[in-house]
């Protein structure tokens, strides 16, 4: 109630769907009072870039960055996605957010002033507030440094091109692609991206080193013949020396390929650099979406409340939103799997209303947290200390999975029926969200893949191991083409075997 | 907090020199798609760009991926309605739209096929890459050159209108730099100073001295400034041209085609695309060609693009007429010593019997020796191409201008039986690659 009187005072900040600089400014203000005296959200500074659908299909093509090398795959995606947004088969994004700092945030011309508000509220707070928070970017990217790098990147690959030719550069770029996803440290802590200029010094050094080594000394006589013993110690020590085994697959080949040039290594880290920087997005794409989707609707609720947005306004907000979060049952056409968006936003709403307005059932499952009135601050707190494996692990209530009626379906390939194994009432709420939290864990988006043993004596051959989750080997044809890349980095043979780590038998190999 | 940037002036075409890689990358796949894409197209209407499908191999982005088909997992789905914890579902069949389907084409990549649009000038670039007129160059004649001027640097002498001021106040500012000249304001100072010592009274033994110094420098300054020009002779340079000998490219095509009653639509509409195609690759290719339009049934007449693709006419069929207007064209207008003559005819080699000798005639004895290359291109009714399938058949008309083959080798008789076949036959004529030797 108190509410409707204030309408009345308040002129809302704008009633045409045009949008003009004035007006995003204004609406930027009030969104911020919101967000930063309310909601108590820690943002970077942001930084509002408009473009048109043309740059939006750029940006699209070069991974969502800002500035990117140039390589053919990335004009494929152009053409590919330019293709299917002029048939009408997909629209664009509205806005696209970068995790840097500033946090730059892209809105398109096209949209209306309503969409404006919404897309400041959803990208430039709350992607914003969770990138600068979540520990997982906290621990793994470098907001600071990230655009320093891509100019970096892009001016070394370039130049590579240039002195090397192009189809030398195409050719590493392909096969270090190929090993995007094996290109990260899973378990080591990031490395601090270097600052364009310190990297150039370093590269100047290893050209240095490079250009006096000799061959020559390499061909003096070895002193004595050793015995087999020896040789397994010294083979287990270079194992030591080497980090065997290593999951870095991109790491691995950048240090001790023994083809490679330098300035090759230096692509090889690039590719991974920049594949560890998206490394986190993989992780929390149901939490950052959600959280996005949460602040948004929090947000553009007060704004209508405050009556800083009109009806019609808050009407097109409603027609969107709603298409967003929208959740396509199995049997649906529409359905493709989970909408992260859905998920997220629904768990997310779920935590408010289990700290407003709990019931019996959430005090005996959340006591922590149920009817602690304080939503805004729990899920703060969830946003920093999670990813979504471990965010629907410890959230997902079973109201939830109620109203959503989540079951799981065991799908044994080996079988000729799929199983109904859980559903949701009282004896499957746990299997049921156990089952969908290690759909998000890390085990299930990356392959188990490590270099585990280097004949460097012999025929410097290079064995990899897949350790195989769920008992499930590689797609075949990808596998043989992405094992020839691997030979190109690496110069001899490579084997590549899919082990079963509970009997540690090989189950299948691999070779192109 | 926010700033907020305008960056939809920022140049466009950001992925333009990637997509440029994706296209070299994929030249052979693409080079193949467009020359299937113009069997069944008119080339003339495509003013936007052009859709092509290739084939995916080369275009791979490979990387492992689990193979979906194997092991065991679990699913969690949402919307329930009547299972049961234990319920078994039969698998659905590995085809369709299975999970396996929707995994092969998640990313694009399981595709077999990659469709996008091309650029009218991307497309017709590659469409026309290997194609050139064959022996371009007169070689009966004496070339004949034609002189052009080309920027040729610059120089000291040269007309006033070549005047490049550019360089000459460059020179002029480095040298009045070097020289101290000194600069109007410097002069206008000292002369302020001056006015206002000058204009106190009873001055002091110092200020008389200072005003003295001071007019002594403005004297030296002043002097430095008429010594110092602004603009010396020196300074002066001019944009030169030099004349380059280029040799003589006239050339003009005729384009002769068959509109009597004879011609069923079918017949006109394969032997217009052949125009079309030939039109499209003569003015994309060189600039200055000149292309003259002749159709013909018992009568024919020079008639302007527009007509000669779009207006209809029938009348019995006589080819001499047609030739003879190219004759009475090329008298007039294009002298062969001075023009390079091409020719392509197209008809469906029904004539009046007794015109073929003097179609022969006029061909070898005239026209023949005028050409560098005459192109005769028959179209037949995919029916009765069905029908008359060996050589014994052909038309009157193509026997005779088969006998023409043997003796001249600038004459080319090519058979189109549907538009499949126009662009091969177009190839065959205009290839790049084929040296002078007989057709």
């Amino acid at each position: 109630m108190s509410a409707s009187k204030k309408k009345a005072k308040i002129t809302p900040l704008f009633d045409s769907a045009d949008w003009d600089y004035a007006a995003v400014d204004k609406v930027f203000q009030a969104i911020q009072t919101i967000a930063i005296d309310e909601m108590g959200l820690d943002v970077y500074p942001t930084q509002v870039e408009v473009i048109t659908s043309e740059q939006m299909l750029d940006a699209y093509s070069s991974v969502g960055m800002p500035l990117m090398y140039s390589h053919w795959s990335f004009g494929k995606s152009f053409v590919r996605d330019e293709a299917s947004y002029r048939k009408g088969a997909s629209g664009l994004a509205y806005e696209i957010v970068i995790n840097s700092n500033p946090c730059i945030c892209y809105i398109m011309e096209e949209n209306s002033m309503t969409m404006q508000t919404l897309v400041l509220a959803h990208a430039a707070f709350g992607h914003n507030h969770f990138f600068k928070n979540n520990h997982l970017f906290k621990q793994w990217t470098d907001a600071n440094a990230i655009l320093d790098y891509l100019q970096f990147a892009k001016n070394y690959i370039a130049k590579c091109e240039e002195k090397y030719g192009l189809k030398e550069v195409e050719k590493i770029l392909d096969s270090a692609h190929a090993l995007q996803g094996q290109g990260i440290d899973k378990f080591t802590r990031r490395q601090k991206l270097d600052s364009a200029a310190l990297r150039e010094k370093e590269l100047a050094r290893a050209e240095y080193e490079r250009s006096q080594y000799s061959e020559l000394w390499r061909t003096l006589p070895e002193s004595k013949s050793k015995d087999s013993h020896e040789i397994d110690q010294i083979e287990k020590e270079l194992a030591r020396k080497l980090g065997l085994p290593e999951s870095n697959l991109l790491y691995f080949l950048e240090k001790h390929s023994p083809i490679l040039e330098s300035w090759q290594r230096e692509i090889l880290r690039i590719v991974r650099s920049i594949a560890q920087y998206f490394y986190p997005q993989r992780q929390t794409k149901l939490m950052n979406e959600g959280c996005a989707c949460f602040v948004h609707y929090h947000i553009m609720n007060r704004l209508y409340d405050t009556g800083q947005i009109t009806e019609g306004a808050m009407l097109e907000f409603i027609d969107f939103h709603t298409r967003v979060v929208a959740q396509p049952d199995f049997d649906s056409p529409y359905f493709s799997g989970i909408n992260p968006y859905a998920l997220g936003f629904s768990m997310m709403k779920d935590i408010e209303r289990i700290c407003e307005q709990p019931t019996d059932e959430d005090r005996e499952w959340f006591p922590n947290i149920a009817g602690n009135n304080r939503a805004i601050a729990t899920l703060k707190d969830a946003w920093e200390n999670f990813r979504d494996e471990s965010f629907i692990l410890q959230y997902l209530s079973p109201h939830l999975m109620r109203e959503l009626r989540l079951f799981n379906l065991k799908d044994d390939t080996s079988k000729p029926h799929y199983v109904v194994d859980a559903i949701h009432n009282e004896q499957g709420y746990k299997a049921v969200r156990s089952a969908l939290a290690a759909q998000y864990s890390v085990a299930n988006l990356d392959l188990d893949m490590q270099v585990t043993n280097v004949d460097l004596h012999g025929n410097r051959s290079m064995i990899l191991t897949h350790n195989m989750t769920n008992g499930m080997t590689l797609e075949e044809k990808q596998a043989d083409m992405t094992l020839a890349h691997i030979q190109r980095l690496w110069g001899y043979d490579v084997t590549l075997n899919s082990v079963d780590p509970n009997t540690n038998k090989i189950k299948k190999s691999y070779s192109d | 907090m926010m700033h907020i940037i305008d960056r939809r002036l920022n140049p466009k075409g950001k992925s333009l020199s990637n997509r440029q890689r994706f296209l070299d990358r994929a030249k052979k796949q693409i080079k193949r798609a467009v020359n299937d894409a113009i069997k069944d197209r008119k080339i003339s209407n495509t003013d936007g760009g052009e859709r092509i499908k290739i084939p995916a191999d080369g275009l791979t982005e490979p990387r492992f991926m689990g193979d979906m088909t194997k092991g065991h997992r679990d699913r969690v789905m949402p919307g329930n309605r009547d299972f049961m914890p234990g319920d078994k579902i039969k698998r659905p069949p590995p085809q369709g739209s299975g999970q396996g389907g929707r995994e092969a084409s998640e990313d694009g990549e399981g595709e077999d096929s990659f469709q996008f649009t091309l650029t009218r000038d991307e497309f017709l670039d590659i469409f026309f890459e290997d194609m050139a007129l064959p022996d371009f160059i007169k070689k009966s004649i004496k070339e004949e050159v034609v002189h052009e001027f080309q920027r040729a640097g610059y120089k000291r002498q040269g007309s006033p209108s070549n005047l490049n001021l550019k360089l000459t106040m460059r020179n002029s500012l480095a040298r009045r730099l070097c020289l101290r000249r000194p600069r109007e304001t410097e002069i206008a100072e000292l002369e302020d100073k001056i006015t206002l010592l000058r204009k106190k009274t009873n001055l002091p033994i110092k200020d008389q001295k200072k005003l003295l110094a001071l007019l002594e420098e403005l004297e030296v300054k002043q002097k430095r400034r008429r010594i110092v020009p602004y603009i010396d002779p020196l300074d002066v340079r001019y944009t030169s041209f030099t004349e380059v000998e280029k040799p003589n490219t006239h050339a003009v095509m005729f384009c002769l085609m068959d509109v009597s009653g004879s011609m069923g639509e079918v017949h006109k509409e394969l032997a217009k695309r052949f125009f079309m195609l030939l039109h499209l690759f003569l003015t994309r290719q060189y600039s200055k060609v000149d292309v003259v339009f002749i159709r013909h049934t018992h009568l024919a007449s020079e008639v302007d693009e527009e007509t000669f693709f779009h207006s209809r006419e029938t009348g019995g069929t006589i080819v001499s007429t047609a030739l003879e207007v190219m004759q009475k064209v090329i008298t007039d207008r294009y002298p062969p010593e001075d023009w390079n003559i091409y020719a392509a005819q197209a008809s469906d080699g029904d004539n009046l019997n007794s015109d073929n000798a003097r179609c022969r005639h006029i061909l070898t004895q005239e026209l023949l020796p005028q050409c560098q290359y005459f192109a005769y291109v028959e179209v037949w009714d995919r029916h009765e191409a069905e029908m008359f399938p060996s050589d014994g058949n052909a038309t009157r008309l193509w026997q005779t201008y088969d006998q023409i083959t043997k003796s001249h080798e600038n004459f080319a008789v090519r058979k189109v039986t549907g538009p499949e076949d126009i662009f091969p036959v177009l190839h065959d004529l205009f290839d790049k690659n084929k040296t002078s030797e007989a057709v």
